[in-house]
């Protein structure tokens, strides 16, 4: 395998405590190393930025839903697609990007790693599909959790073993990577047509609350010690007054200490945090509840949580809170698309605009860039726009530029038809703070995969570590003139390597590398109750028989790589 | 206003998709510059000047510029794509897609129009001297925001799904309309002098509909409403006034429900 | 000796039955029975072990008669027609698995081509009314186990999907639904008096081409408004007791086929059914859902859409994705005179298409890939038998309802015969050379 050196660029790498200092990145055999050979390829950093190749913690990029956002949106693809160019297939999609797309874009970025964010297990191949159709960057999928029938029976009793078994089962039979709660108990109400909206609601039949569901998955995922934590998203998304919910919500995080070998220290991740920030009780008082919610993260050092940044595009938004779609649906009579899947979760899909000149998208943007400006510890929060909820993904940059840039964010807010609101409703407009590099690689690097229980692996430029390098065209020597360089210089990397192949060279893909497919294998002891349990529901309740369901052949996870988890001891 | 002529004088074997013979994509450029301009022929990259003959030249800008096309034109598509501005005449009958997005300027198709013609137009003006196709100033599959602006005028008849989603300007039908006229529309209006067949107006939210001749079946949607004294063209005539589509939403304005409005001569 | 394949997928309708049992001999070189399958199903299987199969390629020759050729002659001459081709369409994919759709595509981006599935002539209007106003629906599961609301419109699964209604539709005993077919109303939506409308507690018989207007007047109804006396042969308080049929259960589902999808209308009565399932979500939980016929298409809609953007008629031509049926779709397409070359593959055009559709064909160079003899294989140049996907070799298919399942290889192909995938590699890389693609 090659070697290279990447010289004299400003390394920030917040494993290492490497703040800007000029280093060399050596590369070999697909790892970083302290140093290589005279005959290593050299890339020139001088004048540049390095930082390990970004970790995207939650975006929807692979699986049934997003798929469904595709063939539904040939409107999303008009005059925007990109022709086959070299070897980067064709593709398109401005706010859902095809399989090919989604991975030279993410490349192109910098990111190496991505995770699809909620994967129902009965259409865990579809997920694995799209995957493997997606260049470059490794990817894992977590599959939902909180209205799965098992998980509800389960935890109504407290059966923590029982339901550790069953989460172990799942991660193995679908390759999944964490457990991933949405809208707890609230869809599986939805396939009734009902919703839970407080954590106190219980779940029609099951006769279980959102707040047993949570704490109950909390305690099994610390039981098997897996490398993420539990993933949230919270009852109650996107309604004026949420922000109670939400702080509900974390409480029942309270007591718990995280325990695993992959050096994670939370025990509840709480996501696209934005759509949980809201105070006010309709649409015309509608505030920000950014400082309730960052205050309590702040002195809760077992949660983390990523933004949710609202990029102000036309985009799709979808999620497993079924009955929150049908519910923006009632707001903006747009197209909707449903799917409730038998025993375990459902989607929705409906396009939505994000106006800057609609007073409410405007303060939805300030509150997701007030979130990461209030919070003390980068390394707990970390930037996402619940791609594409929020915005697309190749926004980053931009969200970036408004991060590192208070003259960026005041000239926007300036341009708002509702400039006041956005003054009056949310505090942004009293934020001078700016994201520094350094804060910004622990807030797209190092965080994310200390979150994920990839600290040893990616997210840092430590000897040893995958070696995924982003090197972008920004010199922290210069004072920054125009904002704007800034999105530029984030949106084409110089140069990207992933596991040591060089993919992307002056913005354009020169290798689709060799991406992998991460998923968790939990040993338990063998757990006869709940063996039956599943081979009853499949005969049952099922469509598809268990040896069907349970078949996920190579050529779905043509490249594993599988996190050890032994749980038999515990 | 300087005239570009352009005539065929190689018809091609497939079709040839010419999104270039347009005021915008002329303008400023001289009758050998406009022959070197791209067009595709299946998955073949070609240039106009290998199907037609180019003569005079275009004017500074877009508003400056007309064009005519002369010969066979049935298998050329986009005559007029994304025009802004400027004149376009079409002499004989053509294929797919004229004046689709166009966003302003006037086109003259002395012949028929074949499907898709002013898809999602803007503004501007399309006058069709013979029969347009389906799909004439529809919305592009899968968009809710069809034809917002301008006007289309059709001397003979019009095909099916016509004005689907549409949300403004005006599409005036000398003949008779196929099914499926204005379905989904939130506004604008359609006025068919001949007879329009069954479908019309279907899940429509507002607008108006206009027919001078029958109407084949009525969707139940509409809720007879009266009779109503109009001028529609200079025309004086009493017509019997539905609202519809109730079985679509409707939402209110001042206190007064808006619904589609459809008129039709007694 | 003999052994038993349980598990088995039926590869032939979107049902997609799992259950089957297969018995093949020891060697796994012969199928001899089929168990819980439909006949349908059966016959499938079955046929897979007639002796005159055709086992290797034929080119048509002037005089009308087949010469046999090899494999090879035949990737390179369907190599030579793509790469050559001006406006090239690939069509069918829908009796195949995604693993060969997926080359499949890879060959239509190098060669520039047009690519299309069933769903042009199927529920290709489906996609577009879902495309224009989206689509609730849910897994078969979940009819299963909460349905008590059942409507079949324009479809008669007792004959095309003969076991959709024992497995998920109406008879089962599930979760919430242990009364079976009593804890079920069904409506069926029909002009005709099928074997399906028979079971049914109401049967509207509709006038021919008025279901759109029919769909209307369900939604007025429910929303209280003035109705016309009879609405589509149906008299007004049969509608209402229609409406109130529906809003009155807790969880209601649509099975819809080609009765609506393919009549006067097409993509506008899927759209109005779709307007109808979301008013209905006002008043209760409601869902809908197309019924798929190739066992696969669904699963090529999947393929080309997360490839490509669009799950039907994508044209490749200008080197990224376009679409617009009625441009880009087959049937325009051939009858337009717009392509120069066609290559069939899962499917059966010249059974199914107008005739005006499968003439061109004849008269341009064409491959046609597929097990049997078919109108198809007959007016093209080049007939390519492959052994059959779901029984001779494996690969991933889509359900109706989106749900991925493995179908598994149970016997042996007849000696020497390529799978789709293995002939579709051959073609992608020789057609690779002939273009200078690395």
């Amino acid at each position: 395998m090659s070697e290279y050196i990447i010289k004299n660029g400003h390394v920030f790498d917040p494993v290492q405590g490497i703040k800007g200092d000029k280093k060399d990145i050596a590369i070999k055999d697909g790892k970083i190393v302290d140093k290589v050979g005279s005959g290593a390829k050299v890339i020139d950093a001088s004048g540049k930025t390095v930082m390990a190749g970004a970790v995207e913690i939650h975006a929807h990029i692979a699986g049934p839903k997003v798929n469904l956002g595709r063939i539904y949106r040939p409107e999303d693809k008009l005059f925007t697609c990109t022709p086959t160019k070299g070897m980067e297939r064709m593709g398109g999609g401005a706010s859902i990007p095809t399989t090919f797309k989604t991975g030279y874009e993410y490349a192109k970025m910098g990111y190496t790693t991505a995770m699809e964010a909620a994967m129902p297990p009965l259409f865990s191949r579809h997920t694995h599909e799209e995957i493997r159709d997606t260049p470059i960057i490794d990817e894992g999928a977590f599959p939902v959790f909180g209205n799965n029938w098992f998980v509800l029976e389960y935890l109504k009793n407290h059966e923590i073993e029982n339901a550790a078994a069953y989460i172990a089962w799942l991660l193995r039979v679908t390759k999944g990577y964490a457990v991933k709660v949405v809208n707890p108990g609230g869809t599986e109400a939805w396939a009734w047509g009902l919703n839970c909206l407080s954590v106190n609601d219980p779940v029609p039949y099951f006769d279980i609350t959102p707040a047993e569901i949570v704490r109950g998955l909390i305690e099994a995922n610390e039981y098997l010690g897996l490398p993420h934590s539990m993933h949230i998203h919270p009852n109650n998304l996107g309604n004026p007054g949420c922000y109670e919910t939400t702080l509900d919500t974390m409480r029942l995080a309270e007591g718990f200490k995280a325990k695993n070998k992959f050096g994670r220290e939370q025990v509840l991740h709480l996501t696209h945090t934005q759509f949980h920030s809201y105070k006010g009780t309709n649409w015309g008082d509608f505030e920000s509840g950014a400082k309730e919610v960052t205050d309590y993260v702040n002195k809760n050092k077992n949660i983390t949580i990523d933004t949710g940044n609202v990029t102000l595009d036309e985009t799709t938004t979808m999620t497993a809170d079924g009955p929150f779609e049908h519910h923006l649906t009632g707001l903006n009579h747009l197209k909707w698309a449903n799917v409730d899947v038998e025993l375990e979760t459902a989607a929705g899909v409906v396009p939505y605009i994000y106006s800057p000149n609609i007073s409410v998208c405007a303060i939805q943007w300030a509150i997701g860039l007030e979130i990461p400006l209030m919070m003390k510890d980068p390394m707990r929060c970390f930037i996402t726009t619940d791609h594409p909820n929020a915005g697309p993904f190749t926004r980053y940059p931009r969200v970036f530029k408004w991060l590192m840039s208070a003259k960026a964010r005041n000239t926007l807010i300036d341009s708002f038809k509702h400039k006041d609101k956005v003054l009056s409703q949310t505090s942004l407009g009293s934020l001078d703070r700016e994201i520094s590099l350094y804060e910004l690689a622990q807030m797209t690097r190092a965080g994310p995969a200390k979150s994920l229980g990839l600290s040893a692996v990616c997210g840092g430029l430590k000897p040893g570590m995958d070696a995924d390098v982003a090197v972008y065209n920004f010199n922290p020597d210069k004072p920054v003139a125009n904002p704007d360089d800034i999105e530029t210089a984030f949106s084409r990397c110089a140069a990207v390597f992933k596991s040591g192949v060089q993919v992307v060279s002056n913005g354009d893909i020169v290798s689709n590398g060799n991406k992998r497919t991460l998923w968790v294998d939990v040993k338990v002891n063998e757990n006869a109750q709940v063996a039956r349990d599943i081979s009853e529901k499949f005969v049952k309740y099922y469509s598809m028989t268990q040896n069907n369901y349970e078949a996920l052949g190579h050529h779905f996870v043509p490249n594993p790589f599988a996190l050890e988890v032994d749980a038999t001891q515990v | 206003m300087e005239t570009v002529t352009i005539t065929m004088k190689n018809l091609p074997t497939l079709y040839l998709e010419a999104d270039t013979i347009s005021p915008d994509a002329f303008a400023g450029k001289t009758a050998a510059q406009i022959a070197e301009l791209p067009a595709f022929e299946g998955n073949v990259p070609t240039t106009l000047g290998a199907y037609f003959t180019v003569s005079g030249s275009a004017g500074a800008t877009a508003a400056d510029t007309k064009i005519v096309v002369k010969g066979d034109v049935k298998k050329v598509k986009y005559l007029g794509f994304k025009m802004s501005a400027g004149e376009l005449v079409i002499e004989g009958s053509t294929d797919l897609y004229v004046g689709a997005w166009m966003t302003g300027g006037k086109i003259l198709a002395k012949g028929d129009v074949a499907a898709f013609a002013a898809l999602a137009m803007k503004g501007g003006e399309l006058t069709v001297e013979g029969n347009a196709g389906n799909y004439l100033g529809a919305a592009y599959r899968g968009d809710w925001r069809g034809m917002s602006g301008g006007k289309i005028f059709v001397k003979g008849n019009a095909g099916s799904d016509i004005g689907m989603y549409m949300t403004g300007g005006e599409i005036t039908v000398g003949g008779d309309v196929d099914v499926h006229a204005l379905t989904h529309a939130e506004g604008g209006k359609l006025i068919v002098k001949g007879n329009a067949k069954s479908k019309l107006g279907g899940q429509m939210v507002e607008g108006t509909i206009i027919v001078f001749g029958s109407i084949e079946v009525m969707m139940p949607g509409f809720k007879p409403n009266g009779e109503v004294e109009l001028e529609v063209e200079g025309t004086k005539a009493k017509f019997a006034h539905f609202i519809g589509d109730t079985g679509e939403r409707h939402k209110k304005k001042k206190g007064v429900m808006q619904y589609g409005n459809l008129y039709k001569k007694i | 000796m003999t052994k038993t394949i349980t598990d088995v997928i039926c590869p032939f309708c979107g049902t997609l039955c799992d259950d089957l049992e297969v018995v093949v001999s020891d060697d796994g070189k012969q199928l001899l029975e089929v168990y819980n399958s439909c006949v349908i199903g059966t016959e499938k299987f079955l046929h897979s072990q007639a002796k005159d199969r055709v086992t290797r390629p034929r080119m048509h020759q002037e005089d009308g008669s087949w010469k046999e050729v090899s494999y090879d002659e035949a990737v390179e001459y369907t190599a030579q027609m793509l790469a050559k081709a001006k406006k090239p369409l690939m069509f069918g994919w829908s009796s195949t698995n995604c693993e060969a759709q997926s080359v499949g595509n890879e060959i239509a981006e190098i060669s520039k081509a047009c690519c299309d599935n069933t769903a042009a002539t199927c529920h290709g209007t489906t996609l577009i009314a879902v495309q224009d106003i989206g689509l609730p629906s849910c897994t078969l599961g979940e009819i299963k186990n909460r349905a008590d609301r059942v409507v079949f419109w324009g479809c008669n699964p007792a004959h095309a999907h003969p076991r959709h209604m024992s497995r998920y539709s109406i008879f089962p005993r599930g979760f919430f639904t242990g009364k079976g077919q009593m804890s079920r109303k069904l409506i069926v939506v029909d002009p005709r008096c099928t074997d399906t409308a028979k079971m049914a507690d109401m049967h509207l018989q509709v006038e021919q081409g008025r279901d759109y207007e029919l769909l209307d007047a369900l939604r007025v109804a429910l929303k209280g408004e003035w109705l016309p006396d009879v609405v589509a042969g149906i008299p007004a308080e049969k509608i209402r007791e229609a409406a109130d049929t529906l809003k009155s259960g807790r969880f209601g589902i649509i099975f819809f086929g080609m009765g609506v999808t393919q009549s006067l209308s097409k993509n506008h009565n899927i759209d109005g059914a779709i307007a109808l399932t979301k008013d209905l979500n006002e008043h209760t939980k409601f869902s809908i859902m197309p019924m798929r016929g190739h066992y696969n298409v669904t699963g090529s809609g999947e393929v080309f859409a997360w490839q490509f953007g669009f799950p039907f008629s994508v044209d490749l031509t200008r080197g990224f994705p376009r679409y617009n049926p009625g441009d880009t779709s087959t049937i325009d397409l051939l009858t337009r005179g717009e392509l120069d070359a066609m290559f069939t593959i899962g499917s059966d055009p010249g059974a199914h298409f107008p005739i005006s559709a499968v003439k061109p064909i004849a008269n341009m160079p064409s491959v046609c890939v597929d097990p049997h003899l078919t109108p198809t294989s007959g007016v093209s140049k080049l007939h390519v038998p492959v052994a059959f996907n779901g029984v001779e070799c494996g690969g991933n298919c889509y359900r109706m309802d989106n749900v991925p399942i493995d179908c598994r290889k149970v016997v042996e192909p007849p000696e020497g015969m390529l799978t789709d995938e293995q002939f579709l590699i051959k073609v992608r890389d020789r057609l690779k050379q002939l273009k200078g693609v690395a």
